[in-house]
């Protein structure tokens, strides 16, 4: 079955459309009367939709689907479940129920489409969750993704904009597999690396999730297609800034050579234009500008919380995930909204 | 001159392509013209110009072609790495600067030139690049006040970050002063110099 391979083109999140772009289309879609028990929906830019039943039930839900970024069926299934699984993570909930999404051309192999959907499956198992059904159409090309439905306690939801002034921020994943991918697909990356980032996407936040439950986490957003420095935006909401000190960002050393070498996609060019004028840059090279804008596919968690509890959060994290690290803080608002030093 | 055909090509490949042709130069001074399909790409390719020192210009053929021509100097290759740079500015997006200087759009019937113009902005406002400013003067002025079908259209840009400037003086002289719907007002020296910092002025 490793014989199987799928058609790259832009996959993963580096598909997904530009956040200007997007945000054009949302505001000018017309809302209907508030429903209260609608605690996150589309005004905040959370990761996830979030409803509340009683005083501590709520569920979240959640969808993400994309054409492969590897070639290998099986992996992509498992990459793109990951990443459909983690924005119930960054609400700070507990997965239940997915539903598949595929897109797959009428003539090609089936076999390829049982490899993609038994990823799939595999990762709703190690969430915890039953895959419930799904819905299939032709199309002329694989796309591959689910609806996630989980539970949270209302009390409990990890907002992505509820972060405060002085938080640390913590990354629990490195940057860089958008930019490994791209190289892969051009037959330049090594197989180390790209067996690297596969790891990385593949890996659930669940396991950080489980260990930031435990804390005061006051945001939690993950780390995708708008990248680093995107989210990172989202979660400062117009009303603090931020200081990152690139030096601290885990990342893949590959995906800073790659970068050197421009194999840069244009999902990453979009999230610069957009951050245009917003971020600052001090002394930074540039591959690690390019990392920070990297579109990640199946990305960490990043966090903020108060600064005294930061260590020790982190010093947990490192168990399930070794290359978290302590990235930068939140500070004041200033004309600018992400300052990024050395 | 090295011509290298990246239309149809997604990134990253359009820079592989132009750093195969500069490799191809063998350490030789040359010039590697590009053509892309779209802007991003252009803005992709600029990047690494900027960052290998080399000499770069971009032009827009068509709404489906544009050219990136770079000069080479002598003994670069596609390996150099200039130094970083302590503040960089890489990939800045045009300054793009649009002029409405009148209540409507080209020479005829003048309900129709009003037609037009409002398609014309909302247009604008759907590009993927906005531009950075949009400047009105004379009769212009009055399609930033009350009345005008362009507002949602401008509020839009606006809060996405385009500067919506109307001349102060036109206002006045046509009584609009209180009925500014969007944006601020500017006068002839700030317009001056806007048009004159422009990458790129726009007029319908």
């Amino acid at each position: 079955m490793s014989e199987e391979k799928l058609f790259c083109s832009t996959g993963g999140c580096t598909a997904k459309l530009g956040a200007g772009i997007l945000d054009r289309v949302l505001s000018r879609l017309p809302r209907g009367d508030k429903d209260p028990n609608l605690l996150i929906g589309f005004d905040s830019k959370d990761d996830a939709a979030v409803y509340k039943l009683t005083d501590d039930l709520a569920f979240v839900q959640t969808l993400d689907f994309f054409p492969p970024m590897v070639e290998d069926p099986y992996t992509f299934g498992q990459i793109a479940a990951t990443n459909a699984l983690s924005d119930i993570y960054a609400m700070g909930g507990e997965v239940k129920t997915a539903l598949n999404i595929v897109c797959f051309p009428e003539t090609m192999d089936l076999n390829i489409l049982g490899e993609i959907m038994r990823g799939g499956s595999e990762k709703v198992i190690e969430a915890g969750g039953t895959l419930a059904g799904g819905h299939s159409i032709m199309d002329a090309s694989v796309k591959y993704g689910l609806s996630v439905t989980g539970i949270v306690n209302p009390k409990k939801i990890l907002a992505n904009n509820g972060i405060k002034c002085g938080d640390a921020l913590i990354l629990t994943k490195p940057l860089g597999v958008g930019i490994i991918c791209t190289a892969n697909r051009v037959n330049e990356a090594s197989k180390e690396a790209m067996d690297k980032a596969v790891k990385s996407m593949t890996t659930l936040n669940k396991y950080a999730a489980d260990v930031i439950r435990e804390y005061d986490v006051h945001g939690c957003t993950d780390v995708t297609g708008f990248g680093f420095l995107g989210h990172l935006r989202e979660m400062l909401d117009g009303k603090y800034s931020a200081v990152i000190h690139s030096d601290n960002v885990p990342r893949f050393d590959e995906a800073l050579s790659y970068a050197d070498e421009f194999l840069l996609t244009a999902a990453g060019q979009r999230n610069r234009n957009f951050a245009e004028g917003k971020v600052k840059f001090n002394g930074v090279p540039f591959a690690m500008e390019e990392l920070l804008f990297d579109p990640q596919t199946s990305g960490g968690l990043l966090i903020g919380i108060e600064k005294d509890k930061a260590d020790e959060l982190l010093a947990k994290l490192n168990k399930v995930c070794p290359s978290a690290a302590i990235v930068g803080e939140v500070i004041e608002k200033k004309d600018f909204e992400v300052e990024v030093i050395k | 001159m090295i011509k290298v055909n990246a239309i149809g090509d997604a990134c990253p490949i359009p820079v592989v392509k132009t750093k195969d042709a500069i490799k191809s130069l063998n350490g030789a001074a040359g010039v590697v013209e590009t053509s892309v399909d779209n802007e991003i790409a252009v803005q992709n390719l600029t990047k690494m110009a900027n960052q290998k020192g080399y000499a770069v210009k971009s032009e827009k053929i068509s709404d489906k072609e544009y050219k990136v021509t770079m000069t080479i100097g002598e003994g670069a290759t596609a390996d150099d790495i200039k130094e970083e740079c302590l503040v960089t500015d890489t990939g800045r997006k045009k300054r793009r600067v649009v002029v409405i200087s009148k209540d409507h759009m080209g020479e005829g019937a003048e309900d129709l030139g009003k037609t037009l113009l409002k398609g014309f902005i909302y247009a604008v406002s759907q590009q993927d690049e906005l531009p950075t400013t949009i400047l009105f003067y004379n009769s212009g002025a009055s399609v930033t006040c009350e009345g005008s079908v362009s507002i949602e259209d401008l509020k839009s840009m606006e809060a996405q970050g385009v500067e919506i400037l109307t001349c102060g003086t036109c206002l006045n002289f046509y009584g609009l002063t209180e009925k500014l719907a969007v944006g601020g007002v500017t006068n002839m020296y700030d317009i001056v110099e806007r048009m004159s910092n422009a990458d790129l002025i726009i007029k319908p």
